[in-house]
Parts: structure tokens; sequence; C-alpha cells
């Protein structure tokens, strides 16, 4: 794992709320930027919840399930209603510029690089 | 002979055992299929008409989705691509599953086959069977 990329770092402490799940996640970086995959099944699109706040991006959702009345639950793995992950993200990301898509309960999440950190590539001059 | 049949495990056979027991209780479970619960994570409910299984499959195309009722089992089998890695990326986290997966569930005797609908909404697969009216409570008039 790069060291230089704090998003990998999550946080485990969640203040201020209740129980979540985690969401499982995938996270590629490439050079000009960091793509986010997150599972989120069973958020409708506008249960989803992302917040950039500071250095740090969370991510939250709640479930809405189409549930039948007076439904007894037999089994569940899934047992918690809501998800959430919190990221902290490194200085070289671009908060400002974040896109977001969310399709069939996967959030991608595509965190550009400031321009300043995207690789430049030097021409040698021969003398 | 009779002793013996009465007490067949040596005492200290039994705490061995105790503490496999205990071990496996708190490890990771050596599961052969893997350390997850297996993919799709699978909710299962009832009503007294219905019977609902919801299956947290996301991102997947639901055209290729295999749902397959057979003699009271429903087997849900897939496939689910891996995230799209451009060369020269670099990978932080890979926690998502990928690739195909099947999981049965076996069904109470009341439902009736031919009346199961699927939906795929957000990532979720939802079954929804109905049970037999030949299993329904009825209330049997008094002459």
């Amino acid at each position: 794992m790069n060291d230089n990329t704090k998003l990998t770092r999550t946080t485990d402490e969640t203040p201020r709320t209740e129980p979540a799940l985690l969401p499982a996640v995938d996270v590629i970086e490439d050079a000009s930027g960091i793509t986010l995959h997150a599972d989120m099944p069973g958020v409708p699109k506008d249960n989803l919840s992302l917040q950039v706040e500071a250095d740090t991006l969370t991510i939250e959702g709640t479930l809405a399930l189409d549930l039948p009345e007076g439904m007894e639950a037999s089994h569940a793995e899934v047992k918690l209603p809501r998800y959430r992950r919190v990221f902290t993200l490194s200085k070289e990301l671009d908060t400002g510029k974040v896109s977001a898509e969310f399709r069939h309960g996967v959030l991608t999440l595509r965190i550009p690089k400031a321009e300043h950190a995207q690789p430049r590539r030097i021409e040698v001059q021969v003398a | 002979m009779y002793y013996r049949s009465l007490f067949p495990r040596d005492v200290f056979a039994e705490l061995d055992r105790l503490q496999r027991e205990m071990q496996q209780a708190f490890d990771v479970g050596p599961n052969i299929r893997g350390l997850t619960r297996g993919f799709p994570a699978l909710n299962v409910g009832g009503t007294p008409l219905t019977v609902d299984i919801y299956a947290f499959a996301p991102g997947l195309d639901p055209a290729t989705l295999d749902v397959q009722l057979e003699k009271g089992t429903l087997a849900i089998a897939g496939e689910r691509k891996a995230a799209e890695v451009p060369e020269k990326a670099a990978v932080h986290i890979d926690e998502r599953f990928a690739g195909r997966f099947r999981r049965v569930v076996s069904l109470p005797d009341d439902v009736d086959p031919n009346a199961i609908e699927a939906k795929y909404r957000d990532g979720v697969l939802h079954i929804r069977i109905q049970r037999k009216e030949e299993a329904q409570p009825r209330r049997i008039a008094i002459q």
C-alpha cells in the first residue's frame, strides 16, 4: 500500500451516530486521480449522502427495501439499515472537483488530483 | 465393556476438543468457500402470504442474473465483473467481490412455485414467492 495516499486510511471511530455497515470499497489510483467504488445495495439515490469536510470524505446511505407489511425475518445477513464509511483525503486531491455516479447500488467517485500535483513530463534538453 | 461405552472419551481429548471449538468460535471461520459469508448477502423473511428473499447484489446487469427454482430450493447465480483498473494504476483497497457466485436457499413446503416474481432495484434482488392458497389458515363455518 502506498503511504502517500491517505485515502487508504479509514477512520474507524464513528462519532455522533448510530452503528452502521461498512460498505465494501475498491480504491484505484492512477496518474490523474483516485477512483472509489463502494457497494451500497438497497440505498435509493435520494438516501445517499456524500460529504467532503476539510480532508475527510464521508459516504453515508440509508437502506430502503420494499418490505411487505408484517414481515418477519427468518434469516438476516444485512442487519443494519445504513452504511457509513469515512476516509481521510490527502492534500493533492482536488475536493472541489469530485464527481459521483450511483448505479445499481454501486457508488463510483472520481477525485481528481489538483493540477500542481499532476505528473508532468520534463523535457531533457541536450546541450 | 458397559462401563467403557458409558465413558467413551478421555478427559484430555475432551479438553482438546473444547479448546479447538473455542478457537473456531473466535477466529475467522475456516470456511471452505472463503472468509466472507458469501456473495450476495441474503436476508430472508416472510408474511403469512409470501416468502421474501432479498439478495444484496449491487452492480449487476439484471439480464445476467440467473434465478432458478428447483425441488424446493431457490438458486441465485451470476457473475460480477471486477472494477476496471487502467494501466499503471495502483489498487489501494480491493474489497469488493468479483467473479462468479451462486447461493442456494431452501424454501418452506407451502410455497407456490408458479407464483414467483423477481425485481432488481438499487442493487438488491427481491424475490417474492406466494404461499399456496390451500396452505392459508381458514375459518371453518359451524353449521
